[in-house]
């Protein structure tokens, strides 16, 4: 399965991360080595199988709906790469 | 003294008849580290102030006559993946290069409550995507055994550490082969646990319906101590089971008889290291002698679990990656204009490639058009290969096999190639994708290509919460053999 350099694109737009011109040529050679390797998948019989996403069969663990206490609020603000007055600073989004 | 390669009950006796204080252990093992980590990269933060802090409240308690746990007192090493509260913790990636967790991870918690003493963090593939360490952004680590090898990964930093004697015993992750496949090559014991045996709140998240923390150690004695105090369940992590933890080490058997082994052909794969298969022959042999019940099964799904794990795994890396954005922790790029330069910058700046490769990967995937024809049929298939092991374990109590097709390559093997680590992994895949548990232990040595000898692991495979198991076939075969009593010399004097 070979991907085209706009598809590379495409990809790194919706993951958001800024490839450069030489990362968008690696990785349309690599990426498309993985998709090649995954390929023989097919070959496999899957029809009737249900899919199955996690083994341990929980589902729907809940908790008792009671608000509790933040513990580290003071801990979590002092790792903001920038903030004001206990706000999380950012770029303006308008 | 020599302290290094003690078992834990061997420093816990010291400690209890007062021929070496806490901090002295401490002490003992700190300075180690600071000889040689130069050498081995093995560790990438050392948090000495605080493990002699807590060495000094298990003096107290010793002075004052009471009584310590089997683990209060013994040192360890934590992968740079587990959260450890004021301690930096990297995931070995830039972009968490300054990252410092306001909170433990529960089996963290876990480790303090028993009184063990973290020496330090592990060097490690960068957020775990990788089997030979070299994706870290802070340099390889190095095979102990001979230091121009890798020593495997994504747990390397931890295994270098234990098989140096760096470290008693050292916390660890698996997803697909990263405790199994170091172990193996640095010839010493892990325990990769059922999933949902061991809680995952606190480890910075990899492959969600996977991810297995775990330990390295240097017998299954040992791994069997430090099992019952990593396992449980916990409220924090919905996805760890409501089960009781067994007394793994009491219940430990040493003979085998009646129990049934089975060999699982498919896993004698083209391409093999004749030493390796060797070794594994006659460790099958020694099982026969305990009293097991060898038979050869068949698992015919076997070479579709590498192709299963390299659409599921980079899926789910692909969401949990997406919260590094450099907007509430991590890097933030000092050049961006605006959200979406924060966000792509970052992200473009602080991943490495490995990382890149498997998020664009999984991205993919999971986009619209593609959804059904990756993920989905991947976990089609994975369905059938969690039926197939079911069925097996119907026949058999265990399966017994290698734990990597070869010995530790040398370093610079895995560079840019993308599809190393599925290749590396593929004995250890299919059970990791049933969420099996499996231990690796050392059972001789092979030749790598240029004829230097290196260690070769041998896997048992269980059954889902099958722990005691491949503990009772572990720990028989320690006791009439010594491959898990030997050490690199370079770092054994």
């Amino acid at each position: 399965m070979q991907l085209s350099k706009e598809d590379v694109k495409k990809i790194s737009s919706l993951c958001r991360i800024r490839l450069s011109e030489a990362e968008v040529e690696k990785f349309q050679k690599e990426l498309s080595t993985v998709l090649d390797y995954v390929s023989e998948l097919q070959q496999v019989d899957t029809e009737g199988v249900e899919e199955i996403s996690q083994v341990t069969g929980l589902s729907n663990v809940y908790r008792e709906d009671e608000p509790q206490q933040p513990k580290i609020s003071d801990e979590i603000i002092e790792i903001f790469p920038e903030s004001q007055d206990r706000l999380l600073k950012i770029k303006s989004i308008l | 003294m020599e302290l290094s390669y003690l078992s834990i009950s061997e420093l816990h006796e010291k400690l209890v008849k007062k021929e070496v204080s806490a901090k002295e252990l401490a002490e003992y093992f700190i300075a180690k580290i600071h000889k040689h980590n130069s050498t081995l990269n093995a560790f990438l933060t050392m948090s000495e102030e605080q493990a002699l802090q807590e060495a000094a409240v298990v003096d107290a308690k010793i002075a004052e006559g009471k009584e310590i746990g089997i683990l209060e007192g013994i040192p360890y090493a934590a992968k740079d993946l587990f959260c450890t509260k004021g301690v930096r913790t990297t995931a070995s990636s830039k972009i968490l290069e300054n990252y410092i967790p306001p909170y433990d991870a529960t089996t963290v918690i876990n480790n303090k409550t028993a009184g063990a003493i973290m020496l330090g963090k592990t060097n490690l593939d960068e957020f775990a995507h990788g089997s030979s360490t070299e994706t870290s952004a802070y340099g390889p680590s190095h095979n102990p055994w001979d230091t121009s090898r890798i020593p495997g990964g994504s747990s390397g930093g931890s295994a270098a550490a234990v098989a140096a004697g760096l470290a008693p015993y050292a916390l660890a992750t698996e997803t697909g082969g990263s405790i199994r496949q170091p172990a193996s090559l640095c010839g010493i014991c892990g325990w990769k646990p059922t999933y949902g045996r061991v809680s995952r709140y606190g480890v910075i998240a990899m492959t969600s319906s996977n991810d297995s923390p775990g330990i390295l150690g240097l017998s299954v004695k040992d791994l069997a101590i430090t099992a019952e105090m990593m396992a449980g369940y916990d409220s924090k992590d919905s996805t760890t089971a409501n089960k009781e933890v067994p007394e793994y080490t009491k219940n430990l058997r040493t003979d085998l008889k009646g129990l049934r082994i089975g060999v699982p052909k498919e896993y004698f794969i083209e391409g093999m290291e004749p030493g390796v298969e060797k070794r594994i022959y006659e460790a099958i042999e020694e099982l026969r002698k305990l009293g097991a019940e060898v038979t050869e099964v068949s698992l015919p799904l076997t070479k579709y679990g590498s192709l299963v794990y390299a659409i599921v795994t980079p899926s789910e890396i692909s969401s949990n990656l997406a919260r590094f954005d450099g907007i509430r922790y991590g890097h933030r790029s000092p050049e961006a204009k605006d959200l979406l330069d924060i966000y792509e910058m970052s992200r473009e700046e602080g991943f490495g490639d490995e990382a890149k490769r498997r998020i664009m990967t999984g991205t993919y995937a999971l986009s619209a058009g593609y959804y059904d024809a990756y993920y989905l049929k991947a976990q089609k298939v994975r369905r059938l290969l969690v039926n197939e092991f079911a069925n097996v374990f119907n026949e058999v109590d265990a399966l017994v096999c290698a734990s990597s097709p070869n010995v530790a390559p040398k370093i610079g093997t895995a560079k840019d190639n993308p599809l190393f680590g599925y290749i590396a992994d593929q004995l250890n895949i299919p059970g990791s994708m049933a969420g099996l548990p499996a231990l690796s232990i050392p059972c001789g040595f092979g030749a790598a290509d240029d004829g230097t000898q290196m260690p070769v692991g041998l896997q048992i495979i269980g059954p889902q919460w099958g722990e005691q198991t491949i503990f009772d076939v572990g720990h028989a075969y320690q006791q009439s053999t010594d491959w898990h009593k030997k050490f690199p010399k370079q770092f054994s004097e």
